[in-house]
């Protein structure tokens, strides 16, 4: 594998933090999840040459750390947006109007579920429930959870992310 | 500092019932201020309150005692803070907006004399607060009771509120096999949904060969409609910490996990503070109260996916595989994490057992019904007045939960019916309120107590697609492994969303019915035996509303947009123009103090008139 290698719609990829990611998990029990978590926490979505990196220090086929990595909904193969929106379809959501919530972000962004803004400024992704049925229809942005959404209210927690 | 059984046994004979002063104080000479920053109160706007109150403090030069505290139930009234002042109950303020904060410290903390149209409740006793509140006065809190009491960031205050204390007893006079038979005689079972004996399942484990033994929480609180694991990880992390270094003793395990789903930062973040503390303190680790004890635990976080809720699943998950069931027999108790023997439990069972411990079985057999003991935390939503969090005891009425701790159906609409225990649980008809919640009780209406989401519909809730929407999630969660699951699931999806397209048949209604009692039968793990639970409580309870779709070709909650059609009433119809702007699709017709009118051939019922029309001038029908 070449030092540093091009990915398809991504940037060059630097090795130099998923060895840090690595090195610290040398030794331990049920890594790989860990380690893709961490790895996409560095780089944003797991680039291929991580992919096949990751499988050759836990001494596994690379098919497997695909299989995993394709299993959990948390983990992603393409480049995503800085700013992850996840609109909540719950079911309090579902009775509360998550579906116009997740319309007004799709319009707001110009994008449908599940895609990234050309920029990479926002990913919008559906998610099952973030726990804030009290206050539905809720989303969250990145790690922050916003309730009692209204479409005017969507259009100024986005504004809030560059 | 580590603590040693001394600084519990000082504080009173470890074998008497819980010590902890109930009273309201301030912790120190100065007023105390309390901030909801559980998820709710963060999504409501508490980080900004929370400034707020920093920002005003420091503008007149004041000296509080600034806490956060987790979610204490009221979600509803989020942002809420409260204020402790010296010989007067906490008062709680609720709907807290940062304009509302230097009124409040003025008046309230500078001048004495709290603001009382704000007012949402006061705490005299802490163990049972806001007895002046409706929503709290039918609940019993043993799980929640230091939820948004205590700041669940300082160790200290769970060890003032008889934190570790049943660690300490267990440690001190009990050998496993008793803590075992107290925890059988209580009578507690599993809180995740299935309702096992949890004396019973240690028990096994306890038995089970071998020398390397785990104990897991199970955190991965899937079931849309579900918030209470996540409250009590945010708001009170030490009792499950607690409650699982109880459970490792029991069953001679020294290593346990939290398996904690990735949508939950906050709790995975007071955990790992949590878990920190205790370790500092000799309550984890080696040697635990100089006892000889060991225990170490870690957090596991998920990375989304619904099926690793199946124990079988979540260890698979924890051990960097793809998260899928397999077959039992072998049990986990005998075969678990990694071929160890294995305990799994919920986090509101692991929150119920340092209780148990300290106040005795007898204590907690007695609340409840027969066979279900002890309290049931509830996660109230939907068209609910008061959505939040609430415990009661077992055996209270579903209208009791719904009217009296719900305070009824908001806008005053027709009830229609109560989902209750998620994607694995059922739809219960108004008509059966009066049911006593017990496992056996719920699992005779074909539902199930589940993990205790519990989301009210009303009329305008059509329950084809309210089951459209259940059928949707488990067809994307079933992991795929077995094929009544993976097909079935998609199945069923395909014939009820047909349905709702007006494409239907009563045929369907035969087929549908077939195919969910065959998935519920024969699918590997508990994911796909429950998939069928909605299918067939909403046709045992609202066939007549599937016929309507099949036959009549109507929607009779005027949800479903095949069926339906927008018609403005021209008596209402100000002719304002502002759903002719807003129709994405021009399909209004109509000009100034010209009625409008909807060509239908264009209409996609998108619903944007309705939403902007401000005379409700736009009706379904």
């Amino acid at each position: 594998m070449p030092e540093k290698e091009v990915h398809e719609n991504g940037p060059v990829f630097d090795p130099t933090p998923l060895e840090a990611i690595l090195e610290k998990s040398r030794g331990a029990k049920g890594a790989l999840i860990p380690i893709l978590q961490q790895t996409q926490d560095a780089y944003g979505y797991l680039p291929r040459p991580a992919v096949a990196r990751i499988a050759k220090f836990l001494k596994v086929p690379e098919s497997k750390v695909y299989g995993v990595a394709t299993f959990y909904a948390q983990f992603h193969l393409h480049p995503r947006g800085r700013n992850i929106v996840r609109v909540c379809l719950g079911t309090a959501c579902h009775v509360r109007g998550g579906e116009a919530i997740l319309g007004a972000v799709a319009d707001e962004l110009k994008v449908s579920p599940g895609e990234t803004t050309p920029d990479l400024r926002f990913t919008l992704e559906r998610v099952a429930c973030l726990g804030a049925c009290g206050l539905s229809p809720a989303m969250m942005v990145n790690d922050t959870t916003y309730g009692r959404l209204t479409k005017k209210r969507v259009a100024e927690v986005l504004k809030k992310y560059q | 500092m580590k603590l040693t059984l001394r600084d519990f046994s000082q504080k009173g004979d470890l074998a008497a019932p819980a010590q902890a002063s109930r009273a309201v104080a301030p912790r120190d000479s100065r007023p105390t201020i309390v901030v909801g920053l559980g998820t709710c109160g963060i999504a409501a706007g508490g980080q900004e309150v929370y400034d707020a109150v920093v920002a005003e403090l420091k503008k007149r030069g004041l000296d509080a005692d600034l806490v956060s505290v987790g979610c204490i139930g009221m979600c509803e009234q989020e942002v809420l803070v409260d204020v402790v002042l010296k010989g007067a109950p906490r008062v709680t303020y609720a709907r807290v907006t940062p304009d509302m904060v230097a009124r409040i410290i003025d008046d309230h903390v500078v001048g004495g004399k709290p603001v009382q149209e704000w007012i949402a409740g006061t705490i005299a006793d802490e163990f049972a607060p806001y007895r002046d509140v409706a929503f709290y006065q039918k609940q019993k809190r043993i799980v929640l009771r230091n939820c948004g009491i205590i700041d669940p960031g300082r160790i200290e205050e769970y060890l003032d509120r008889d934190g570790y204390r049943g660690l300490a007893k267990v440690l001190s006079a009990m050998k496993p096999a008793e803590v075992i038979d107290e925890v059988k005689k209580s009578g507690l079972r599993g809180r995740g949904g299935a309702g096992f004996s949890t004396g019973q399942k240690w028990e096994f484990a306890a038995k089970a060969a071998g020398d390397k033994k785990f104990i897991i929480c199970n955190a991965d609180e899937g079931d849309p409609g579900a918030f209470m694991d996540r409250s009590v990880l945010e708001g009170d992390p030490h009792a499950v910490i607690e409650g699982m270094a109880i459970g490792a003793y029991a069953i001679g395990a020294d290593e346990g996990y939290i398996y904690c789903r990735a949508e939950y930062p906050l709790a995975i973040k007071r955990l790992n503070m949590a878990i920190a503390q205790a370790t500092e303190r000799g309550l984890l680790g080696r040697d635990i109260l100089g006892r000889g004890f060991n225990f170490e635990l870690h957090v596991k976080e998920g990375a989304g996916a619904f099926v690793c809720g199946e124990e079988t699943a979540l260890m698979a998950s924890i051990e960097g595989e793809r998260g899928m069931p397999r077959s039992r027999p072998p049990f986990p108790a005998n075969r678990g994490l990694w071929g160890r023997p294995t305990n799994i439990n919920n986090v509101e069972t692991w929150a119920n057992v340092p209780q148990i411990v300290l106040n005795g079985s007898s204590w907690y057999a007695a609340i409840g019904t027969e066979k279900s003991k002890g309290t049931k935390v509830f996660a109230l939503t939907g068209r609910i007045k008061n959505t939040g969090l609430a415990e009661v005891p077992m055996g209270i009425t579903l209208r009791e939960i719904i009217y009296d701790v719900g305070g009824g159906i908001k806008d005053d609409k027709e009830f229609k019916a109560v989902q209750i225990g998620g994607p694995s649980g059922g739809c219960i008809p108004a008509k059966l309120m009066d049911t006593p919640v017990d496992y056996e009780s719920l699992a005779a209406t074909g539902a199930i107590m589940g993990s205790g989401g519990l989301v009210v519909v009303d009329e305008t809730t059509c329950m084809v697609d309210f089951n459209k929407f259940f059928l949707n999630f488990t067809q994307s969660e079933s992991c795929g492994k077995c094929t009544p699951c993976r097909e079935g699931t998609k199945r069923m999806y395909e014939i009820v969303t047909r349905i709702t397209e007006g494409q239907g048949t009563m045929e369907d209604l035969e087929k549908l019915e077939e195919l969910a009692q065959m998935v519920k039968e024969t699918s590997l793990c508990g994911l796909g035996q429950t998939a069928p639970n909605p299918v067939l409580t909403t046709l045992r309870y609202f066939r007549d509303e599937y016929i309507a779709h099949i036959v009549d070709k109507r929607c009779p909650a005027h949800v479903c947009k095949a069926l339906i059609k927008f018609r403005i009433d021209p008596d209402k119809c100000k002719a304002c123009l502002i759903c002719k702007r807003s129709c994405p699709q021009q399909a209004i017709s109509g000009d100034k103090k010209v009625v409008h009118l909807i060509d239908q051939a264009k209409c996609t019922q998108c619903g944007t008139c309705e939403q902007v029309c401000p005379f409700g001038a736009v009706i379904r029908e």
